[in-house]
């Protein structure tokens, strides 16, 4: 009886408390609200509304404002062949960039997870890339290859390396895939540590030689690790920006032109802001499908021990 | 071939001594019981024979081989693990089968040792299940079955029963035992349960702090302990061990041995009766301040707590222990 009365009464006796709770709640959101409304609800609502519209200098002095075109300029970008190029190499970038790293870091978190006298050393130096900047493993990269004063004056073809259409974007690449070593080596290890020995240890004893522990046992119990790695790297990869911007600026002869760059290009250099919102949205929908086929996917990949 | 033996064997990790000085022989197709509290050093020996920790000293021979130096693929061992250690992303037969794939078995040898090791563990149906699939009691049968697939010359299981629930393991203590005899295989098995190596060892080794106690068959460990420590790791509740006047050892009597009686020689006052319907057990205090046991049948008349009572057992109930060493003390 006396339950039923205070349930009733509830809604009834509380709703100046009720507002009061509602708006000091609010309150403590608004500055986040805020700094997320300004600089990214608004731009992305913005980015939605650009492409619908033409850039106004690009009729002189005499369209100061900028003229809707509908689904036009969505139309143009999407289907032009700079885009596809973009896209083409943003792909083959992705391409380079991610099965290598994940390789590479699995490598080193193997040969870290053994039990061995002063692995630690190992263990820090394997990670020490994680305290690096994009930015200054490419500064690294480039003063590296500096045709002048560089230690590795690679020539090919009587270009250096980040000027050959042919090396560029191997060599764009390979500073990605160094600079995100340590975080690849990182989840690896974290991965290694999640498959209990005793596994491996039953594998070791029914006869498994490592080679074999390794490819039929810990491989497949990595699957979900190496499976956030791939689509992780893959998001990090179709966002690269740094390493074009500072090593190549998108040449020789747009064969690094990956996306993000193109985007950059085309609203600060190119001024292009509405052509280049299309684009971030084109990115947007690749990078999301890419987190929706991670988070549906990531529960089938677990084993149930 | 299926003999094992450790000679003067340690095992040192760091400062701790998880095998110390150990020395033992196990008989082809014998089945036999590590036995010891936690920490003893049980797993540490068993492992060593497997090949997944190497000994600090001494020697370890399977067969007529020195290990040593040989790695575990190479030992013609397999292995039970307390967890099953059952690989989560293959079936129940490809569990059972991956000792036989490792050895490169044909195609038809591995269907034919897969099917009568399945039959043999009552595993017919479930070959096709993941191993998250299947409850405890399953489990522990794949890991049984991934072992005896392959004849090896030796098993080693290290207590494998202690994960089941109280009625499966006596079921499967008495399948293990008949496994082994029909298999006519070694069996090392490491447990910390004295029932289990009390009903399963044809001889059991005690451990404590790393180091071997007494090795024996079980009746003779039960009535012959070799030390305190023995005496009352072995039978519940454990054996009385206490100081009686005009005496430097100490005297030894299970509870099962002691008797009230008027006439006998030990003094004691009665604090605790405890009814558990087929028995009763009787707590005393004795004048020196230890605490003993007296278990009797559930149809005695036993005393009140308060009362003063005589203890007595036996003579050859009685057992002696050394006060410093706790070592038995026949000689007295
Ligand atoms: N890899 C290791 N590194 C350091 N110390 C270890 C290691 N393995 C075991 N020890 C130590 O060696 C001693 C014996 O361990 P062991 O695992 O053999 O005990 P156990 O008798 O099997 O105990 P339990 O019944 O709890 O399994 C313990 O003190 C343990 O802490
Ligand atoms: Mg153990």
């Amino acid at each position: 009886m006396a339950r039923k009365g205070k349930h009733k009464r509830v809604p009834k006796r509380l709703p100046r408390r009720r507002l009061r709770d509602a708006l000091i709640g609010y309150a403590l959101l608004l500055p986040s609200i805020a700094v997320f409304g300004v600089f990214v609800f608004y731009p992305f609502a913005k980015d939605i509304q650009l492409p619908f519209y033409e850039q106004p200098e690009s009729f002189g002095a005499i369209h100061r404002t900028a003229r809707y075109v509908g689904w036009t300029q969505w139309r143009s970008v999407f289907t032009s062949s700079e885009f596809r190029n973009t896209l083409l190499v943003t792909l083959r970038f992705t391409v380079l960039t991610v099965p290598a790293g994940i390789a590479l870091g699995l490598l080193l978190a193997v040969v870290a997870h053994q039990k061995m006298r002063g692995i630690t050393v190992f263990r820090t130096v394997f990670s020490s890339t994680v305290a690096t900047s994009v930015a200054v493993a490419s500064l690294i990269f480039f003063s590296l290859v500096n045709p002048v004063t560089g230690l590795w004056r690679v020539r090919v073809g009587g270009v250096s390396l980040l000027e050959s259409p042919r090396w560029a974007l191997i060599s764009v690449a390979a500073v990605t895939i160094w600079q995100s070593l340590g975080l690849s080596f990182i989840v690896m290890s974290a991965g290694l540590q999640t498959i209990p020995d005793d596994l491996l240890e039953a594998a070791r004893v029914d006869g498994a030689t490592p080679r074999r522990v390794f490819w039929q046992i810990t491989l497949p119990l990595l699957t979900p690790t190496l499976f956030f790695a791939f689509v992780v790297g893959s998001i990090s990869s179709f966002q690269a920006f740094a390493q074009v911007d500072l090593l190549t600026s998108g040449g020789p002869l747009n064969k690094t032109r990956t996306l993000t760059y193109d985007i950059f290009d085309a609203a600060i250099n190119k001024g292009d802001q509405n052509r280049a919102a299309a684009s971030a949205i084109g990115l947007f929908v690749i990078v999301l499908v890419l987190t929706i086929v991670q988070l549906r996917l990531e529960r089938r990949v677990r084993y149930v021990r | 071939m299926g003999r094992v033996a450790f000679t003067h064997v340690s095992k040192r990790f760091g400062d701790t001594v998880a095998v110390d000085d150990l020395t033992l022989q196990i008989a082809d197709a014998e089945f036999f019981v590590l036995l010891g509290p936690s920490g003893c050093g049980k797993s540490t020996a068993l492992r060593m024979v497997a090949g997944l920790e190497d000994p600090s000293d001494g020697l370890i021979e399977i067969g007529d081989r020195v290990v040593n130096r040989i790695e575990p693929k190479d030992r013609d061992v397999a292995m039970v693990f307390q967890s099953y250690a059952l690989y989560p992303h293959l079936t129940v037969r490809r569990n059972i089968e991956f000792p036989l794939r490792t050895r490169d078995v044909d195609r038809k040898t591995r269907k034919e040792l897969v099917g009568k090791a399945a039959d043999a563990l009552g595993l017919g149906t479930l070959l096709d299940r993941k191993p998250a699939q299947l409850s405890g009691g399953q489990r522990q049968r794949v890991a049984l079955a991934r072992a005896i697939v392959r004849r090896p010359a030796v098993f080693l299981m290290d207590e494998p029963l202690s994960n089941l629930d109280a009625q499966l393991r006596v079921q499967t203590r008495s399948e293990l035992v008949s496994l082994q005899r029909d298999l006519e295989t070694t069996v090392l098995y490491v447990t910390h349960d004295q029932v289990e190596a009390m009903t399963m060892g044809h001889r059991i080794a005690v451990m404590s702090n790393g180091v071997l106690q007494q090795v024996g068959v079980p009746q003779e460990v039960y009535d012959k302990p070799a030390s305190r420590f023995v005496a009352q790791f072995i039978g519940t509740p454990p054996m009385n061990v206490f100081r009686v006047e005009n005496r430097t050892d100490l005297v030894g009597v299970r509870p099962e041995d002691l008797t009230i009686d008027p006439d006998g020689p030990w003094p004691a006052t009665v604090f605790l009766v405890e009814s558990l319907g087929h028995e009763r057990h009787v707590h005393c205090h004795t004048p020196s301040g230890d605490d003993v046991v007296v278990r009797q049948a559930g149809m005695t008349v036993s005393p009140e707590a308060g009362a003063e009572v005589h203890l007595n057992a036996a003579a050859g109930a009685v057992h002696h222990f050394d006060a410093e060493t706790g070592l038995r003390n026949d000689g007295a």
